[in-house]
C-alpha cells in the first residue's frame, strides 16, 4: 500500500518536474509577446523550436555532431590507452604513487582547458588542439581509479594467481584488471564527461570543429533564435551522451 | 591515502619527486635548445622566470588578478547561495527532489560556455556577464552536493536534537549545518573550480580586463614567456584555493 503510494507520488512529482518546465516556457513566451521582456534579447520560444528543424538543415547539424563524437572518440582512446597505463605504472612503482598521487590529484583541482591558448600555439587550430584538451582534462581521473581499482584488488584473488605460479603479466591481465575494471570504469566514465564538456567548449571558443562552433556562428550572425536554438539542441546532444555513458558504465560493470 | 611510510622511505619519495622534476626540466630545457618545434613554443626556462619575475612586480597584473578575483568572489556568492538554497530545498522535501533533482543533475555535466553568447546580450560586454558564466557553473555542484549532504544526515542526530526539544534554528544551527559541512565544502571546492573555469574562459572569449583577457592578449601578440608565466601563476593560484578549502575542512573534523 505505502510503496504503491509512494510510486504514485513520485509519478506525480515527475509529471510535476515536466509541467513546471512547460509552465515557464509558456510564462516567457506570454511576457515577450506582452513587451515585458525585449524580444531582441530572448526570442519567442515558439520561434526558437521553429528554428531547430531549419539549423538542422541549413547548419548541417548531424555532420558537425559527427565530428563532435569523433574528436571525443578520439580523446577517448588516448584517455584509455595513456590513463589506464599510467594508473598501472602508478600501481606497479609504489614509490612513483607515493611521489606522485598527490601531483594527479592536483592536476584534477587544475583549470587545464584555460591552457588551450597554448595547444593553439602547439597544434594549431584544428581538431588535433581539440582532441588534446578533452584528452589532458579527463586524463586524471582515469589515472586515479585505475590506481584504486587495482590496488583495491582482493588479497584472497592475488593468492590465488600466485599459487596457479602465474607470471607477473598473466597475473596482471588475469587477476589484476578484472578486479579492478569496476573501478577503471568509473575513472573512464568521469573522464570522458570532462573530455566532453571540454570538447564543445573548445570547439565553441575556438570557433572550429563541430558543435560549439555551430553557437558561436550564429551568435556572430545575430541570429537570435538559431542561438537559442542551437544551445537547446547542444545540451540535448549532452544529456544524451551523459545518460548513455552512465548506462553503459552501469552495463559493462560486472554485478557484485 | 594512508599508507604508512618510514623515515627512509620518505626520503626516498622526496628523492624521486626531486628526479621527476630534474628530469622535466632537463628535458624542457633540451627541447627548448634544440630548435625541432617552432621558436618560442617551448621557451628556455630562464625566459619563463623572467616573465614570471616581470609579472609579479606588474601593478597592471594585479589590477587585472583582482578583477577577475571579484568577478569569481560575486559569482560564488550569487551562484553558492542559490545553489545551497535549491539543495536545501531538494534535499529536506522528497517530493521536491522527485520532481526538479534529475534536472539539475542532467543538466550539471553540459558545458557551460556555450551559455556565454546569451550571457552576453542579457548582462552586457562587461563583468556582468563573466559573473553569469561563474555563477551558472558553481551552482550545478554546490546544489547536488548540498541535496545528497541533507539526505545523508544521521537520522539519529536529527532524533536527538527533538528529544532535546531544540527549535528549527536551534537544529539548523546545532545539527544540519555541522552533519553537513564535509558535503557542502566539498560541492564548494568543486564549485570554485568550475566557477574560475567559467569566468576565465569567458574573459578570453570577450572582454578587455582580467587574466583571461591577459591570456589571449599574450596569445595574439605571440608572447609566449608571458603566457607561461600567466598560465603558471593561475594555477598555483586556483590550486592553491582548492588545498586551502580542503585543509580548512581537514582542521574541523
Amino acid at each position: 500500500m505505502t510503496l504503491k503510494v509512494r510510486a504514485t507520488s513520485r509519478g506525480g512529482a515527475r509529471l510535476l518536474g515536466a509541467v513546471t518546465v512547460l509552465v515557464l516556457i509558456a510564462g516567457v513566451e506570454l511576457l515577450i509577446r506582452a513587451g515585458i521582456i525585449n524580444r531582441f534579447i530572448v526570442p519567442l520560444p515558439s520561434q526558437i523550436l521553429a528554428a531547430i528543424p531549419r539549423i538542422i538543415i541549413e547548419e548541417n547539424v548531424l555532420h558537425r555532431f559527427g565530428q563532435t563524437m569523433q574528436e571525443i572518440l578520439w580523446a577517448s582512446l588516448l584517455l584509455a590507452a595513456v590513463g589506464m597505463s599510467l594508473g598501472a605504472l602508478l600501481y606497479r612503482f609504489r614509490i612513483l604513487r607515493l611521489a606522485c598521487e598527490t601531483w594527479v590529484a592536483a592536476l584534477a583541482a587544475a583549470p587545464i582547458v584555460l591552457m588551450y591558448p597554448l595547444f593553439l600555439v602547439i597544434f594549431g587550430r584544428s581538431a588535433t588542439t581539440i582532441v588534446m584538451i578533452g584528452f589532458v582534462a579527463g586524463l586524471a581521473p582515469v589515472i586515479l581509479k585505475t590506481v584504486e581499482g587495482l590496488s583495491g584488488t582482493r588479497r584472497v584473488l592475488i593468492d590465488v594467481g600466485r599459487s596457479f605460479k602465474l607470471s607477473p603479466r598473466q597475473q596482471f591481465w588475469k587477476i589484476l584488471l578484472p578486479a579492478a575494471l569496476p573501478s577503471v570504469f568509473v575513472g573512464l566514465k568521469l573522464g570522458l564527461i570532462f573530455a566532453m564538456i571540454n570538447i564543445v567548449g573548445v570547439e565553441f571558443l575556438i570557433n572550429f570543429g563541430g558543435l560549439g562552433q555551430l553557437i558561436n556562428e550564429l551568435a556572430e550572425r545575430y541570429d537570435l533564435p538559431g542561438t537559442y536554438g542551437a544551445i537547446c539542441f547542444v545540451i540535448l546532444a549532452s544529456i544524451l551522451f551523459f545518460a548513455v555513458v552512465e548506462r553503459l558504465e552501469r552495463w559493462l560493470r560486472p554485478s557484485e | 591515502m594512508s599508507v604508512a611510510v618510514s623515515r627512509t622511505g620518505r626520503q626516498r619519495v622526496t628523492l624521486v619527486r626531486v628526479a621527476i622534476i630534474a628530469v622535466i626540466l632537463v628535458g624542457w630545457e633540451a627541447l627548448a635548445a634544440s630548435g625541432l618545434l617552432f621558436r618560442d613554443v617551448v621557451p628556455s626556462l630562464t625566459a619563463i622566470g623572467a616573465a614570471v619575475a616581470r609579472l609579479l612586480v606588474n601593478p597592471d597584473f594585479y589590477g587585472n588578478l583582482g578583477i577577475t578575483a571579484a568577478e569569481i568572489g560575486v559569482a560564488m556568492l550569487i551562484g553558492g547561495s542559490a545553489g545551497l538554497a535549491a539543495g536545501i530545498l531538494l534535499g529536506a522535501n522528497r517530493f521536491l527532489s522527485h520532481a526538479y533533482e534529475s534536472l539539475i543533475y542532467y543538466l550539471g555535466p553540459t558545458p557551460k560556455i556555450i551559455f556565454f553568447p546569451v550571457m552576453i546580450m542579457w548582462f552586457g560586454v562587461g563583468p556582468g556577464s563573466k559573473i553569469a558564466m561563474g555563477a551558472l557553473s558553481c551552482f550545478f555542484p554546490i546544489a547536488i552536493s548540498t541535496a545528497s549532504g541533507m539526505r545523508q544526515i544521521d537520522r539519529v542526530l536529527i532524533r536527538v536534537g527533538r528529544s532535546f526539544r531544540a527549535t528549527t534554528r536551534q537544529m539548523v544551527t546545532k545539527i544540519y549545518l555541522p552533519a553537513m559541512r564535509q558535503p557542502v565544502v566539498n560541492g564548494v571546492r568543486l564549485g570554485l573550480g568550475v566557477a574560475i573555469i567559467g569566468t576565465l574562459l569567458a574573459e578570453t572569449k570577450l572582454s578587455n580586463r582580467g587574466i583571461g583577457y591577459l591570456i589571449i592578449q599574450a596569445y595574439a601578440t605571440f608572447d609566449m614567456p608571458r603566457m607561461y608565466a600567466l598560465l603558471i601563476v593561475l594555477f598555483v593560484l586556483a590550486i592553491g584555493a582548492n588545498a586551502l578549502l580542503v585543509r580548512s575542512l581537514a582542521a574541523h573534523t
